[in-house]
């Protein structure tokens, strides 16, 4: 082996040490410094400056997922059907849609705040709300969804189509027989990501929803979530104990949106070598 | 009849569906092109984006960017010296080095690293990184070399994760040649392979660079945000996106228009840089 291989092989397996060391020692932290925080307080029901319970957050976080997805989802899945199943390859349109997706998620979360906070809550005049929010997020998560929508759908083998063509079923049919049954294990891996996503946002959230640590009475007044209940602890700096028992409780449902994410993607893989 | 009718129906809804994003992006451009622009108008072009003195409370106020735009830029690079060639070894090791049984779990280990909010991360720079680099260097600790750390860190899974896929999607045979002529294992990797996922790589950066402009509140949480040229890496800096969010809450009149107009300004260099990612992706696959 000559030296430099020595020094290749080194740094190699240093930085990879390195990398998974890091996120080791974050996690870590977080859930060390948190654990001995999380007291039933601070799940109580009504936030108050002498208990500053993250239960409304929870609440709102729900809340913004759900909507953020009932928005997201059809139009997301639909334009990934009509990309695959209907478009034809090389349209002017098709490049065109490919292209704003693909712009879309490349814009930060920030100017995703400034355009709900110009479009959303001034122009259409809907205040800080969690539907200004919800809004916001829909197209912030769209291009996810799209995306995991086109694979999944690509995946599907043409050959079930052509029977289903063949047994007399029309293309509506079929999309919705049998394509997109196939296909659902794929999309949900993606709808995860976006929950993901959502659950973790917060510079978006800030000027469309709003931080009011309340529990919404409906869609037009404004809450906050998790993770900006999360900022607002943090950057007052007068409840780190709190800041660090909804750090752990953010940490682990984003764990656990990931685990149940790999866990679909395993039995994809599984189920594609059975078919 | 009726099933034709049902099928032109929904052909319709999914077409109106996939213009969704076109429209978006059009909203999006329409939105911020057109509140930011006359702030920068009022403003001058000139003073706006090279003025070094972001005063809006004087009487006159005074609105440059400068020292912002120079923020943003410095904490990006630093991001990249430090995250670009940890994330490049790191996916060498992934893809040529680890054995399946290991990869099993390390893969969904950066998944899980980028699915971390960014709050959790600035929360860890805030309670970690800053008190740790005060100690060692001194200072306050919120600084240009804190936000470029945990940028660095935040950008790994990005960089790791295409960089990964650039270096599988090599076709063994180059692997192979080298290793016939009696190259090394390592050697093969680096002078053979790696040169071949050029595009990819480079690609990965691009969109390292992106997410590390783009990024917000982890590095508001360690950069220190004084708006003033920044002079040496253990000084504050405010970043573009540190400039929005700290004001807006407050900003009314030309104010408002200014911080609107950083979003613009901002909004640019995204473009800029996603026109860059496009073009080398279209190389690649």
């Amino acid at each position: 082996m000559t030296k430099l291989s020595k020094l290749i092989k080194t740094l190699v397996m240093l930085s990879a040490f390195l990398t998974f060391s890091i996120l080791f020692i974050i996690i870590g932290y977080i859930l060390m410094k948190g654990i001995p925080h999380i007291k039933p307080s601070l799940f109580a029901l009504e936030y108050t400056t002498e208990n500053v319970s993250l239960f409304p957050a929870i609440i709102t976080t729900l809340i913004m997922t759900f909507l953020s997805l009932l928005i997201s989802c059809p139009i997301g899945i639909f334009t990934g059907i009509f990309l695959i199943e209907y478009a034809r390859k090389g349209n002017k349109l098709v490049e065109t849609i490919r292209l704003t997706t693909e712009t879309l998620s490349g814009i930060p979360s920030i100017v995703y705040g400034l355009f709900g906070l110009l479009f959303f809550v001034t122009s259409l005049g809907m205040g800080f709300s969690i539907l200004s929010g919800a809004l916001t997020l829909s197209i912030m998560i769209l291009p996810l969804i799209i995306r995991a929508t086109e694979e999944a759908l690509l995946a599907v083998p043409n050959n079930l189509r052509e029977a289903s063509f063949a047994l007399g079923a029309g293309k509506l049919r079929t999309i919705f027989k049998i394509v997109l049954p196939t296909a659902i294990p794929g999309i949900f891996s993606g709808i995860i990501l976006a929950i993901g996503r959502i659950v973790g946002e917060t510079a978006a959230l800030v000027y469309t929803a709003g931080t009011v640590p309340q529990i919404p009475k409906n869609l037009f007044s404004s809450s906050r979530t998790l993770a900006i209940h999360m900022y607002s602890l943090s950057s007052e700096g007068l409840y780190t104990n709190e800041a660090y028992g909804t750090a752990v409780v953010l940490l682990l449902v984003v764990i656990g949106i990931n685990g149940l994410s790999s866990l679909i993607a395993k039995k994809l893989r599984k189920g594609e070598l059975n078919g | 009849m009726k099933r034709k009718f049902l099928d032109k129906f929904m052909e319709i809804i999914f077409f109106i569906s996939a213009c969704v994003s076109i429209i978006s992006v059009i909203l999006i451009c329409y939105f911020m092109f057109a509140n930011g622009i006359p702030g920068i108008k009022k403003i001058g072009v000139f003073n706006f984006l090279f003025g070094l003195d972001w005063s809006p409370s004087n009487i006159p106020p005074s609105f440059g960017i400068f020292p912002m735009i120079v923020g943003s830029i410095y904490v990006t690079f630093g991001a990249i010296i430090i995250g670009v060639p940890i994330g490049v070894l790191t996916a060498i090791y992934l893809a040529k080095f680890c054995s399946p049984r290991l990869y099993k779990y390390l893969k969904p280990a950066v998944n899980l690293m980028a699915g971390i909010p960014s709050i959790i991360y600035g929360f860890f720079g805030l309670v970690v990184l800053v008190p740790l680099i005060r100690n060692i260097f001194g200072g306050t600790g919120s600084s240009i070399l804190t936000a470029s750390i945990l940028l660095g860190i935040m950008i790994l899974p990005t960089i790791i994760g295409l960089s990964e896929s650039a270096i599988r999607a090599v076709p063994n045979s180059y692997y192979e040649g080298a290793v016939a002529l009696g190259a090394t294992h390592e050697y093969s990797i680096v002078f053979a392979m790696l040169p071949a996922a050029k595009s990819g790589i480079l690609s990965s950066i691009v969109l390292g660079i992106g997410r590390a402009i783009g990024e917000t509140m982890a590095v508001i949480m360690v950069a220190g945000n004084q708006a003033r040229m920044p002079n040496g890496i253990l000084k504050g800096v405010r970043t573009l996106t540190a400039n929005i969010v700290i004001e807006m809450g407050y900003a009314a009149d030309l104010h408002r228009e200014a911080l609107i107009a950083t979003g613009v300004v901002l909004f640019v260099f995204i473009l800029i840089i996603n026109g860059l990612f496009s073009i080398l992706k279209r190389k690649v696959f």
